[in-house]
């Protein structure tokens, strides 16, 4: 079966997918609250002020909770996802918890999905923990990646949390991933 | 880019990319759409092995909606104007299973072309009737319903005399999280097709009727709307089909 194609979130995207709190996974108060936030930039460099930022993400022990109340948070239950609009000067935010490994010897990641005006498809790339080497060292997709571009996929990390900047195009172009089944969909 | 390109020149570009042999899915290195020059990756995807958490979508709820969110013509006092219409159909995952209580989202104009958004300085009027967002969960068989109005089509500045062919936006979840999928719905014999860049950024003509919704008679109903029908079928699933019978 043939699958349907992509096409642009356009520049009214606020109207259909905003929704309060929907950058709070967690409430900014919580003490395990995390600040995982960034700048998307294009190919000049400048921030796209037009951008949502998705993360899905395991819970701070690796699972993968997949409980409802994303759209509707009641400030308790933790659903391990969120979606943020970027602002004027293309920053997004999300108070969220830091994820564990899926398994002892991994790294935590978040799996992000990108959209824009002007971009005619959703990206989607990961976000790793930056914190445990020898884990990031064996990771198969960061082994595989150009050695130049790997710490485009990895968090910094700063007073207020976790920094991860996304750049579109051009000069420290983030690395975007295309997974086997989207492949096959090419056939 | 000149700002001031004319619908010649978009109309030639378009001709160009049609040339160059293209997958299903947008070109997304697709000039003709001018805001796309600076926003897409040069560099080539890194294809990866889904894993953990990749492998499930997030989950949603009749906490998450409302029932009445599916019906966009009950927002307000009144009743919005324009051709009221239902839009129907299913959502399959690539190997032809239907995703299940998943969530869409949508979004559009009014009936003349306006979108209730602070950035949309059409002059055509707003409906205080219409907001032109709705939400739903799929059914166990993946059949998704929104009660609407037909959206006009509206200029946009891409080129001098630039008009997007009337679509309602939809954002879809899959079972799992490389299906994400937003996309357009568009309406069936829509004349402004060949002059959209948009449209026309998926250059396999066959992979673009995906996106264009069929006029459905049995879902017109006596005296109150007309109906249309579109199935959307994501991306295959990763993960292996006992898997996703547990999670049934």
């Amino acid at each position: 079966m043939s699958a349907a194609p992509g096409q642009t979130v356009g520049p009214f995207f606020h109207l259909g997918l905003a929704y309060p709190q929907m950058n709070e996974l967690v409430p900014p108060a919580n003490p395990r609250a995390v600040r995982l936030h960034g700048r998307v930039t294009d190919g000049e460099g400048n921030p796209v002020p037009d951008a949502v930022i998705e993360i899905w993400q395991a819970d701070p022990l690796g699972r993968v909770v997949r409980r409802p109340g994303s759209l509707r948070r009641d400030g308790w239950t933790f659903t391990g996802w969120g979606r943020a609009a970027t602002d004027p000067d293309g920053l997004y935010s999300f108070a969220t918890l830091e994820p564990g490994p899926a398994e002892p010897g991994k790294p935590a990641f978040f799996a992000v999905t990108v959209f824009a005006r002007g971009l005619l498809d959703r990206l989607f790339t990961r976000a790793y923990l930056p914190d445990d080497a020898a884990a990031l060292a064996a990771d198969p997709l960061l082994s595989a990646v150009d050695p130049a571009r790997r710490d485009t996929l990895i968090t910094k990390r700063v007073d207020q949390g976790l920094v991860f900047d996304l750049r579109l195009q051009g000069t420290g172009e983030t690395v975007f991933l295309s997974y086997p089944r989207l492949r096959d969909a090419w056939a | 880019m000149n700002p001031q390109s004319s619908q010649a020149d978009i109309n030639q570009e378009i001709e160009a990319a049609a040339q160059q042999p293209g997958g299903p899915q947008p070109k997304i290195d697709y000039a003709a759409y001018r805001s796309s020059v600076l926003r897409h990756p040069k560099q080539p995807l890194q294809l990866v092995d889904p894993e953990s958490v990749e492998l499930w979508a997030p989950a949603f709820g009749h906490r998450d909606v409302a029932d009445d969110e599916a019906d966009l013509t009950i927002q307000h006092a009144g009743t919005p104007l324009g051709e009221r219409i239902v839009v129907t159909g299913r959502v399959l995952d690539g190997d032809g299973r239907p995703v299940a209580n998943q969530l869409i989202e949508v979004w559009q104009a009014n009936s003349a072309g306006r979108y209730r958004h602070q950035r949309d300085q059409h002059p055509a009027p707003h409906d205080p009737n219409f907001t032109g967002v709705g939400r739903v969960l799929t059914g166990a068989d993946g059949t998704y319903r929104f009660q609407t109005i037909k959206p006009g089509p509206y200029p946009w500045r891409n080129h001098l005399n630039a008009w997007r062919p009337a679509h309602i936006h939809f954002s879809i979840f899959g079972t799992d999280f490389t299906q994400r999928l937003i996309t357009q719905m568009y309406f069936p014999g829509d004349p402004l097709f060949r002059y959209d860049p948009i449209f026309q950024s998926i250059t396999d003509p066959k992979s673009r009727e995906l996106l264009i919704a069929q006029y459905d008679h049995d879902l017109t109903t006596p005296e109150w709307n007309t109906g249309y029908r579109w199935d959307i079928v994501l991306t295959g699933s990763h993960r292996t089909p006992l898997d996703l019978e547990e999670t049934a």
